[in-house]
């Protein structure tokens, strides 16, 4: 499978080892770090929780669609579960091409597409204490 | 006729309900009109047009037509990366 999750922390060097072609020129990657801060507040750590199999189901959807759009002889992409710290890969997308042109592509829309679409969700745990699922905050009041 | 249906719960709704899962019984027809339903009785403060719905694996357009033993999952808005 090309677009999997991991429980365990992604090995970069492992996972582009799967993009090796000889016909490739190009091989761009992107890594999705855990960052300490988010809209003002400081963050210490933050949980990922998955529907795993629609996710992998949607995962490989997209990396079908860019595929489709884009010349690229591989594409592989990991996403991880559970909890994770500051500074950790919390996604994994690498691209092979023959020229770099549609590997920097792919990989843009793999990575958009991925964060639009695949369900899974983020709960940032703040150094207040309080807590968040990103993107679920509501007015407030119950309807 | 009541219909049978299977509940996922991720997230914030999981949260919310208390549960990862249950197993309804609902005169319900749709997933639109089971949510508003559980959103009333659980007080999930998503309303249904923040949410997408998949029945049996897959996503499907609101209201979502329900079928005995169908499997549901409310998704709330999605954030990865």
């Amino acid at each position: 499978m090309s677009f999997t999750f991991s429980t365990t922390p992604i090995d970069p060097s492992a996972l582009q080892t799967r993009l090796t072609d000889a016909r490739a020129g190009a091989c761009v990657t992107f890594e999705g770090w855990v960052r300490n801060h988010n809209e003002g507040q400081a963050v210490q750590a933050l949980d990922y929780e998955a529907y795993v199999d629609l996710g992998i189901k949607e995962g490989e959807r997209i990396l079908a669609e860019a595929r489709e759009k884009f010349a690229v002889l591989a594409i592989v992409a990991v996403h991880r579960t559970g909890s994770l710290a500051i500074g950790d890969l919390a996604v994994w997308v690498g691209v092979a091409s023959a020229h770099r042109g549609p590997a920097f592509d792919a990989c843009r829309y793999v990575i958009d597409e991925l964060k639009a679409r695949v369900p899974i969700w983020k709960k940032e745990h703040y150094v207040s204490g309080a807590s968040e699922w990103i993107n679920c905050a509501t007015r407030g009041d119950f309807a | 006729m009541p219909l049978t249906v299977h509940v996922q719960y991720f997230a914030l709704l999981r949260e919310q309900r208390g549960l990862a899962a249950e197993t309804l019984t609902t005169d319900a027809t749709d997933a639109a009109t089971l949510y508003a339903r559980l959103r009333a009785e659980h007080r999930f403060t998503l309303p249904a047009d923040r949410l997408r719905v998949a029945i049996n694996g897959d996503f499907v357009p609101w209201p979502a037509p329900l079928a005995d033993g169908a499997k549901l999952v409310f998704i709330p808005p999605v954030a990865g990366g």
